[in-house]
């Protein structure tokens, strides 16, 4: 089933032509990764997903996003969309609090007032992003504190606390070592059991070892989607046979 | 000369150029509290001016200058948080926020003489307030509002940088991410703001001499009015700050003492803005480190 559907999408900052006729469908429960070289437009589309780009000026968009089959455009509260959607960022973000205020940020934010269904969302959340036993001790202290992987997983888990369907991420590994990203790709594997994944990124790899489906971006345009290994094994077009086997990128 | 030989010698420019002016702090620091050693005395603290007599107290001018200084502060604080946060957050570059930058610029270079002109044409004329509190407030509050905007914006851009997508992103709204996010991260650099503001409502004189004026009643607490001219808290009756009356005491002071005075007036109010960052400091801190967490 398709969670998220793209219909003849187009976006112009100002004068440029940054997505170019995107239609592109998401599985539900499953790992999607959008791949291209820099500034071929798949953090862009990522963003419009959740509707980001709304904060900038000078945006167009024409055609549609469905998801759920309700346009995010024009059938969704903005807020009810980014419930539903929730983001995790290139660079860990934590807001300057302690780790638990940082999980019950969003909750909060949507009117969940009772410390004991605070507690319960906070360690569930936590528990979600494999950080629990890593902080348990520590949920009062500040996040700041916190290493750049467990940090950037302290992200997920308040994304988590939302409750979203789908979760967008936009390159979340390029600012952490090896040893963090790994455990990053690995909750992406047990995430996809409750939730739908959009994953922007640079790596290749990454994209090959995570993603069930892979789309591949290049000037604004979606040269071919599918089956990730149909994808780096079988590439329809010349030019994505390029890019994967790194002749240019 | 070597790139290292040079940069041995700018590094000793610079730290003589700091020690030069550590010294030069803690000289006139030294000097005022030395001059006005015997300040802290009850009766001088506490007790009313004298009129051509020696042994005058500064007890009106003290509340004076703490009242002025909370009226004032609820008035530019308001209004220089609040633009700020309109500039950093809400206003689209453009002509409009052009022309407001430009007119806070400009306000930001008037000298405080020529508002205190301003203020005695607007506040104490116009409006018939005549000398008062209110009157010196808005004048004080002229003066500051241009900084504490200044430092708000930039304190709400650092603060909201790469926080404020993720926030958004949870389904908050602009507002939220301002009040719950925002502005707790934004508040210790804010407070600074507020301090600074608050060292120039203590020392202003040249502003507050045409509105606030230059007489201080006697302090009656039995009456508690807003506008009741006979009570302390009156925001229309004219109140004399410590600044101004240091001015007074040295240009037409009639009492035999009026140096001595002014120079133990000058140790109180260094050591009331003393007192008044450090506190308001520590209680930033411990504001900040609540909401923060702890490391």
């Amino acid at each position: 089933m398709d969670i998220i559907k793209t219909k003849d999408l187009n976006l112009f900052y100002g004068e440029n032509h940054a997505l170019k006729n995107i239609n592109l469908d998401i599985k539900k429960n499953s790992v999607t990764a959008l791949i291209g070289p820099s500034g071929c437009g798949k953090s862009t589309f990522l963003r419009t997903i959740n509707r980001m780009n709304d904060l900038i000026d000078n945006v167009k968009i024409t055609g549609n996003i469905f998801c759920e089959g309700k346009d995010v455009y024009t059938e969704y509260d903005v807020i009810d969309l980014r419930k539903k959607i929730g983001m995790v960022f290139q660079k860990p973000n934590p807001f300057p609090m302690s780790i638990y205020d940082n999980i019950a940020y969003g909750p909060r934010i949507h009117g969940i007032k009772d410390k004991r269904t605070l507690d319960e969302i906070v360690e569930k959340s936590l528990k979600g992003a494999v950080l629990w036993e890593e902080v348990k001790d520590r949920l009062k202290k500040s996040a700041m504190g916190l290493s750049g992987g467990q940090q950037q997983r302290l992200c997920i888990a308040r994304t988590l606390a939302v409750e979203p369907e789908v979760i967008l991420m936009d390159e979340p590994t390029s600012a952490l070592d090896p040893i963090s990203t790994l455990k990053i790709e690995e909750l992406m594997d047990v995430l996809k059991k409750k939730y739908t994944v959009i994953i922007v990124t640079h790596n290749m790899q990454q994209a090959g070892r995570i993603a069930d489906e892979t789309a591949f971006f290049l000037v604004g345009e979606i040269v071919e989607s599918g089956k990730t290994e149909d994808l780096f094994y079988k590439p329809r077009d010349k030019r994505t046979e390029d890019y994967i086997t790194g002749r240019f990128g | 000369m070597t790139a290292k030989q040079k940069d041995k010698i700018w590094t000793a420019v610079l730290y003589a150029v700091s020690v030069f002016v550590v010294i030069l702090l803690v000289v006139l620091i030294g000097l005022i509290f030395y001059k006005g050693r015997n300040a802290l005395s009850l009766s001088f603290l506490f007790g009313n001016p004298k009129v051509g007599a020696a042994g005058g107290g500064i007890a009106p001018m003290l509340f004076n200058s703490f009242y002025m200084l909370i009226v004032s502060l609820l008035i530019t604080v308001p209004l220089g948080v609040g633009a700020g946060i309109f500039l950093a957050e809400y206003a689209k570059e453009g002509r409009m926020v052009s022309i407001i930058r430009l007119c806070i610029e400009t306000l930001a270079s008037l000298p405080s003489i020529v508002v205190g002109l301003f203020g005695l044409l607007v506040f104490v004329k116009m409006t018939g307030w005549g000398f008062s509190v209110l009157s010196g407030a808005l004048a004080v509050a002229v003066i500051n509002f241009p900084s504490l905007t200044r430092v708000s914006e930039d304190a709400i851009r650092a603060a909201s940088a790469s926080v404020k997508e993720a926030s958004l992103g949870l389904g908050a709204t602009t507002w939220q991410t301002i009040a719950k996010l925002i502005l707790p991260t934004a508040l210790p650099q804010i407070l600074t703001g507020i301090i600074l503001a608050s060292g120039r409502i203590f020392g202003e004189s040249a502003a507050l001499l045409f509105t606030a004026g230059m007489s201080a009643p006697p302090l009656n607490f039995n009456s508690i009015s807003l506008v009741n001219a006979s009570s302390p808290f009156s925001l229309l009756r004219p109140a004399e700050t410590l600044s101004v009356y240091i001015w007074k005491l040295n240009s037409e002071g009639m009492v035999p003492d009026a140096a001595d005075i002014a120079n133990k007036t000058s140790a109180v109010l260094v050591m009331m803005v003393l007192i008044f960052n450090v506190s308001s400091r520590i209680l930033g801190r411990k504001i900040h480190e609540k909401y923060s967490g702890k490391n």
